[in-house]
């Protein structure tokens, strides 16, 4: 990496922790020098290195090489045959970040990405405002690294989340407000505190670790770049991110140029990218979230703008569903093709099932869908909504009487 | 009594450093023009050509976002504060 250069008006700053250009507050970005990276990011390179992210490292922002996460990434990229069929399209893949080591979501690149870096930078401290998965991240990748870590989350958040964020000994703050007061708040511990804050100061670094994700797509298609993906936005960085993968594989002759869709998602509680998508504004209204999907719960997404950009640039769409789809949507991922998904994974298959209807996602083509985070950490969102398992005393005779009455219900 | 702004750091040099600025404005707007009457150049960082908050910049009156309320046109009494705060990825 070469500087870091604000979105906006491209102004160069050094490589600091720094995160917002000081004339606009554009996002700063990291710059590559892709002539470099060209000579030793090749494919039989990449294929001879371990099965991680770390396998594309030129194109991720630390200096000397990776220190924290060495593990992460590689997740399976599924062929998804029956989901495929109930969906309605020819070919469907599910990349399923729901098994990213260690702690079961996408946010494990960033955080990788993002502590690597804070220890090139000299921090002892990390932190984050989070909707739950990254904090449980940043918590876990520290308590490995020996970082301290400071938490911030919504006080409401998902039981599963929050104890998964105590049990590595992180400093856990719960706000009582929702993910933006977490935020503003976090913005302005940042100014104060000197720490390493992963999506705060560190952001243009910690953002560049989910092209991973987009770079493991296109590798484990056989260096194809999909033709359809379907990403779930929250800030909107990821959809963002996965384009830029994309665009970096192609420029760098890894992949063909293709022409290619991204899709974004979102839950209707909290979709001010869907809704700006599909009245053609290329700007968001900030809205006050009310969804089950908490981790995508974003109601002024930092990103979102970019997001629209980027739907646009490629010819994607958005959408949205309604909580009681994304129950359903869960509930179908796992029961066709046995992937557990939390909320913001059925907020994907969600909309990829109507996306798909509409047409916007040809019936005869081919799609990904990018599956972020585990159900187990969601367990609140589905109890109560997949029924109970029916008690029986330990007698063969019971057992029998219970097949049979659901053999007679079956054919009534 | 008057009204408190929170600078944010990447605007403290502007500000010589001062970390929370008090106004009389009756409005958010009026703020705006007050803070770059005593700190010239300040406004253009947060409003663009048109006259519109910036779309990366966030302002806050009793951590209240200025898009739920009357954007530059929000009133401010006595005692508020105003926050100003850049965008931030998302968690």
């Amino acid at each position: 990496m070469r500087a870091l250069k604000c979105r906006e008006c491209g102004r160069e700053y050094p490589l600091t922790a720094t995160h917002v250009c000081e004339f606009d507050f554009g996002p700063l970005e990291v710059v590559y020098d892709y002539d470099r990276i060209r000579k030793s990011l090749t494919r039989p390179a990449i294929q001879s290195r371990p099965k991680s992210m770390w396998r594309y490292r030129e194109l991720l922002p630390v200096i000397q090489g990776p220190t924290v996460g060495l593990q992460v990434g590689f997740t399976p990229l599924i062929k998804a045959d029956r989901l495929a069929k109930r969906l309605g399209i020819r070919e469907l893949w599910i990349k399923n970040d729901t098994v990213n080591y260690p702690s079961l979501s996408f946010k494990d690149r960033v955080v990788s990405v993002a502590l690597s870096r804070a220890r090139e930078l000299g921090f002892d401290t990390v932190a984050c405002a989070s909707t739950g998965n990254l904090a449980n991240s940043v918590a876990a990748n520290a308590a490995a690294a020996g970082f301290k870590a400071y938490v911030f989350i919504p006080a409401d958040l998902e039981q599963g989340k929050i104890l998964n964020s105590l049990i590595y000994g992180a400093n856990v703050v719960g706000i009582r407000g929702h993910y933006d007061e977490v935020n503003r708040l976090c913005a302005e511990i940042a100014g104060k505190f000197g720490w390493a804050f992963v999506n705060v100061n560190m952001r243009p670094y910690y953002a560049e670790g989910s092209k991973s994700m987009g770079y493991e797509i296109i590798e484990q298609l056989d260096w194809t770049v999909p033709k359809h993906t379907v990403v779930c936005m929250a800030s909107g960085s990821l959809l963002t991110k996965i384009h830029k993968s994309y665009q970096e594989l192609i420029k760098l002759g890894l992949a063909s140029k293709v022409e290619y869709r991204i899709y974004g998602a979102q839950a209707t509680g909290c979709s001010p990218i869907s809704t700006a998508q599909k009245n053609g504004l290329d700007f968001f209204k900030p809205v006050k979230p009310n969804t089950i999907a908490k981790s995508l719960a974003i109601g002024t997404p930092a990103d979102g703008f970019y997001a629209l950009k980027t739907m646009k640039e490629t010819g994607g769409a958005a959408d949205d569903i309604t909580d009681d789809e994304i129950r359903d949507a869960i509930r179908l991922l796992a029961e066709t093709e046995g992937i557990f998904a939390e909320t913001a994974g059925g907020v994907t298959v969600g909309v990829a099932k109507k996306l798909i209807a509409s047409g916007k996602i040809p019936h005869d083509d081919s799609a990904v869908l990018c599956i972020t985070g585990n159900g187990l950490k969601t367990l609140d969102a589905v109890d109560g909504h997949v029924g109970r398992p029916r008690e029986i005393k330990p007698s063969l005779r019971e057992f029998e009487a219970l097949v049979a009455n659901e053999d007679r219900s079956a054919k009534s | 009594m008057a009204k408190k702004v929170r600078i944010p750091t990447p605007l403290r040099k502007l500000t010589n450093n001062e970390e929370i600025v008090e106004v009389q404005a009756g409005t958010i707007g009026e703020a705006i023009a007050e803070l770059q009457s005593r700190y010239p150049g300040i406004k253009e960082r947060l409003v663009d050509e048109q006259g519109e908050v910036r779309r990366f910049v966030n302002v806050y009156v009793n951590e209240e976002d200025i898009r739920f309320l009357k954007n530059q046109q929000t009133p401010l009494k006595d005692g508020d504060e105003i926050s100003i705060i850049p965008a931030i990825a998302g968690g």
